[in-house]
């Protein structure tokens, strides 16, 4: 344990004792649930059940109508089988789109008044609830000023969020963070200009099923000029059986702004599996510039693939604006199943698209995941770094496009796709799409597959680590670029989530 | 969507088989029918419109004059067979009488048993995971072709020239080629063919044998051509790969090589030259390598040099099966763009299920390198020959490919005839 502990201690100045702690989590920590009252709507899909949450949120007629639009639609649709994976047909009618704990009926004023139950769950959780000043998921880092580490968060349990923190400070510098459900009604005017912009109702099957049957999730509005004062940040708490979890994100940063963002996501262990179907939209206008980081922690199943939540995502960024900047960032290590293509449209001249992976799939985990970087506007620049790594019986597929239009002078990609197998009964696979159509852009792509090299594992070995913590430090050591590009809260949880979700992957 | 569709059939309808092989023709019917011809929605089929191959009717192309260049590899001493419109020609071929080689001709139906047990059974084995029509079609279909046994070291290379005289010529040529163990032979093709052209290639090299090809496709604007190539590489065994392709309206050339046995080593590689203004030029090279072995090796080099609009497209696989331990695969796909109207379209895939392997791939789309083209300059190199120098200093991986010099040369100097044409 010692050295690893220490190499972590030296590059994060964290306490030791977090270290510890979060070294010695269990496989997967989260599994629990909280016993509490729920509100369900009956089981299954249709126009009434889409009309019922979007009653139960109290949104005007235009929005009730844009979701049966988006329903009706739908029910046209396939669900896609290109990517990778092999799970059994879902059965759509066979689950709960709308689950509420029933404390929550009367929509809380402030946090301070949500159920005890609830608040106790998300600081189990490690998230905090009440607005202070502490980084989410770790203690006393105290070398750094008070302020930098403040991080507003909005906590979405099940179908409802509970609440924003430091609200008020937000207001203050012009921020909007609310829930969506509440900007629906407080912000109609943002909401319809920007929602589906990005990601239109018709755009797949997964996100025309959210667009239907969303029930909460988080909305940003960053004015003009403004550096948003702290991170802010959603976390997702699946709670409920035979739900599923269908949040919609808005994020709209305008001129010159900046936001960073941080998205965290757990689930109790359940027999079953369960169905996570959200999409991200981000607008992101002249200058501005938006930082998304995602740590995907869902319940992964067991061992032999019982349980686990099926994850299918839309997440897309549109840099409207000229020099317009996004940075993906994501750590995906639970899920059963993981669908999921964070992309950024680069049309305005000099838009920058970035997106740091990393995938860990272990046991029976599958996961497909990658990005599009469409290129659209002159002297854009796009750079994808994924790491996939593959153990146990596990699946991993990169999948990707980078396209370069023919007005897309002068642009620039650069791909990097690394992948590492732990074992000979996983698998390891590359689908790029690379399509160029002007000779002023340059596009440059490079993947390799490898295993854990035997002469590193040989020197921690001969320093005194076993086998795992030696397999973990080499992965660590692998997945460096992509940790380096996640804000500090994240990258301490990423690293060790590494660690953990390869356990028993060795030997 | 219904028309396609409908001239699709009407060509599958009027298919009917060719002479010899039975039993492997009627099964090649059957699953083609099975499968159907392709449209653009096949993923397959995403980057290249096989519209024009699925009509009955191949589409004209006048027959192009390439007397200005002496034909390729007269001067090397080789066996000629000589195809007019993918009709063999004996009059005009050489005598087929090579030590340790046994050479016969489709059309004449041989009933063989070394044939019978290959013609069909690499291309069907090919259909899996992607069905290529366009192979079973040629199986059922194919009039003629060259069936070559090679039981020792060939002495010389065998050469098969295709000659296009009619404008319509839609040719159909299934050759098998059979490298027992220890043996060698380098096989040739040049020419265009035809103005539709489907051949497949079906090539078994045993334990320790050693194959050779080299490929030129004729400078033909208006030609179509549809080629298959299927290997199966066994212990020991080599298979080394070379296509150039210079003009073309369409050229679909597929690869599908499978490393077989523990040690083997397949090399395919390939250069394209494409000038939208002498016509439309759309090149697409699809490879798909499966590591059945141990310690197999592949190396695929693509490389194309495009300008006023023309296309390159590459879908290349590396399947790595489960066991397949201390697989080297090695994949780069290339493309200069001389000008802002061409494309590159590319989808470089692995797919790997060992752990012990060592596999990349690499892809580089882009202008030519400005600072080198100066340096050029500014030592005193016209810009026209800066640019030759640049672009054959791009494809040299793709030729180094050839391993005899001879043969080499001549492509080199093919190279720079179609440079020294296509200036400006």
């Amino acid at each position: 344990m010692t050295q690893v502990d220490q190499e972590l201690e030296v590059r994060e100045g964290v306490d030791r004792e977090t270290v510890e702690t979060v070294q010695n989590m269990g496989s997967y920590k989260y599994g629990w649930e909280t016993e509490i009252e729920m509100e369900y709507a009956p089981k299954g899909v249709n126009e009434d059940i889409v009309r019922l949450i979007s009653e139960k949120n109290g949104e005007p007629e235009w929005m009730t109508e844009w979701r049966l639009q988006a329903f009706r639609r739908w029910q046209t649709m396939e669900e896609p089988r290109w990517a990778m994976l092999n799970y059994p047909a879902i059965d759509y009618q066979d689950q709960y789109y709308y689950a509420k704990p029933k404390s929550m009926a009367e929509k809380p004023k402030s946090l301070d008044e949500v159920d005890p139950k609830l608040l106790a769950t998300y600081e189990k959780l490690g998230i905090p609830l009440k607005e202070q000043m502490i980084l989410a998921g770790i203690e006393g880092a105290e070398g750094i000023a008070a302020d930098a580490r403040k991080v507003a968060v909005d906590a979405v349990f099940d179908s409802v969020s509970l609440g924003t923190t430091f609200k008020d400070e937000l207001a203050k510098a012009g921020v909007i963070f609310c829930s969506i459900s509440e900007a629906i009604k407080e912000h109609p005017e943002l909401v319809k200009k920007y929602l589906g912009s990005v990601v239109p109702q018709t755009d797949n099957f997964f996100a025309t099923l959210n667009s239907a049957v969303f029930s909460d999730g988080s909305f940003v509005y960053i004015p003009p000029g403004v550096r948003c004062p702290m991170e802010l940040s959603t976390y997702f708490r699946i709670n409920a059986e035979n739900t599923g979890q269908f949040e919609r994100t808005l994020i709209i940063a305008d001129k010159g702004s900046y936001v960073s963002y941080l998205e965290g996501c757990t689930a109790p262990k359940r027999e079953t599996h369960q169905l996570h179907a959200a999409v991200v939209e981000i607008v992101i206008l002249e200058d501005a510039e938006v930082k998304y980081s995602t740590v995907q922690n869902w319940y992964p199943g067991d061992e032999e693939g019982r349980g686990g939540i099926y994850n299918f995502v839309t997440k897309r960024a549109d840099c409207r604006g000229d020099r317009a900047k996004v940075m993906w960032t994501q750590v995906e290590t639970g899920s059963a199943i993981t669908w999921k293509y964070p992309s950024c449209i680069l049309r305005g001249e000099g838009s920058q698209g970035e997106f740091y992976s990393i995938a860990i799939a272990n046991n029976c985990q599958q996961a497909d995941t990658g990005t599009k970087m469409i290129h659209l506007g002159k002297n854009t620049r796009s750079r994808i770094v994924s790491k996939g790594i593959s153990a146990g019986r596990a699946q991993n597929t990169y999948r990707g496009l980078v396209t370069m239009h023919p007005k897309a002078k002068n642009s620039r990609n650069y791909t990097q796709c690394d992948s590492l197998l732990i074992g000979d009964q996983c698998g390891a696979h590359t689908v790029p799409y690379i399509e160029v159509k002007n000779n002023s852009s340059r596009v440059e792509h490079e993947a390799t597959t490898s295993k854990v090299d035997d002469d590193q594992l040989f020197y921690c070995r001969a320093r005194g680590m076993d086998e795992e913590e030696a397999v973990a430090l080499v992965v660590n050591g692998f997945c460096r670029e992509v940790l380096q590009a996640l804000p500090m809260e994240f990258a301490m949880e990423a690293q060790s989530l590494v660690a953990i979700s390869l356990e028993g992957s060795v030997g | 969507m219904a028309a396609p569709q409908a001239k699709a059939s009407a060509r599958l309808d009027a298919l009917q088989t060719g002479p010899g092989f039975g039993a492997a023709r009627a099964d090649a019917l059957a699953r083609l029918r099975a499968m159907g011809l392709p449209d653009r929605r096949d993923e397959y089929w995403r980057y290249t419109d096989p519209a024009t191959l699925n009509v009955q009717a191949a589409p004209a192309a006048p027959v192009f004059d390439a007397s200005d260049e002496a034909p390729l590899f007269d001067a090397l001493d080789r066996v000629k067979l000589v195809f007019v419109d993918g009709v063999f020609d004996p009059a005009a071929s050489d005598d087929p009488a090579l030590a340790g080689v046994e050479i016969l001709r489709l059309a004449d139906a041989p009933d063989i048993s070394w044939a019978n047990g290959l013609y069909g059974t690499l291309e069907t084995a090919g259909q899996t995971p992607v069905a290529r029509p366009f192979a079973a079609l040629n199986t059922a279909a194919a009039t003629d072709g060259i069936l070559i046994r090679a039981t020792a070291r060939a002495a010389k290379p065998v050469h098969l020239i295709y000659i296009h005289e009619s404008e319509t010529s839609d040719p159909i040529l299934h050759h098998l080629v059979k490298v027992e163990p220890g043996a060698e032979l380098t096989l040739l093709e040049t020419g265009p063919a035809g103005a539709r052209f489907n051949k497949v290639l079906e090539v078994d090299v045993a334990t320790g044998g050693r194959f050779h090809h080299v490929q030129v496709q004729g400078r033909d604007h208006q030609r179509r051509a549809v080629t298959h190539l299927f290997t199966r590489v066994a212990e020991e065994a080599l298979f080394k790969s070379f296509t150039l392709t210079a003009n073309g309206v369409l050229t679909r050339n597929e690869c599908v090589i499978d490393i077989a046995g523990d040690d083997a080593v397949a090399h395919v590689a390939g250069a394209a030259l494409g000038d939208g203004a002498t016509g439309a030029f759309h090149h697409d090279d699809t490879v798909f390598i499966t590591h059945g072995a141990e310690r197999g090796e592949s190396r695929q080099v693509f490389k194309k040099v495009l300008k006023h609009g023309a296309v390159g497209t590459f879908q290349g696989k590396i399947l790595v099966k489960p066991g397949a331990q201390k697989t080297d695969g090695y994949q780069i796909s290339q493309s200069l763009l001389l000008d802002d109207d061409s494309q590159f379209l590319a989808k470089p895939e692995l797919e790997i299920y060992a752990d012990d392997v060592k596999c990349s791939h690499g892809s580089t789309t882009g202008a030519l390198d400005e600072t080198a083209l100066f340096y050029l300059r500014s030592r005193g190199v016209p810009q026209e020959e800066a640019v030759a120098l640049l672009v054959l200093s791009f494809l040299a991986d793709a030729i180094a490919e050839i391993e005899d010099e001879d043969i080499q040369a001549e492509i080199v100097a093919r190279l720079e005839a179609w440079l020294s044409r296509h200036r400006g």
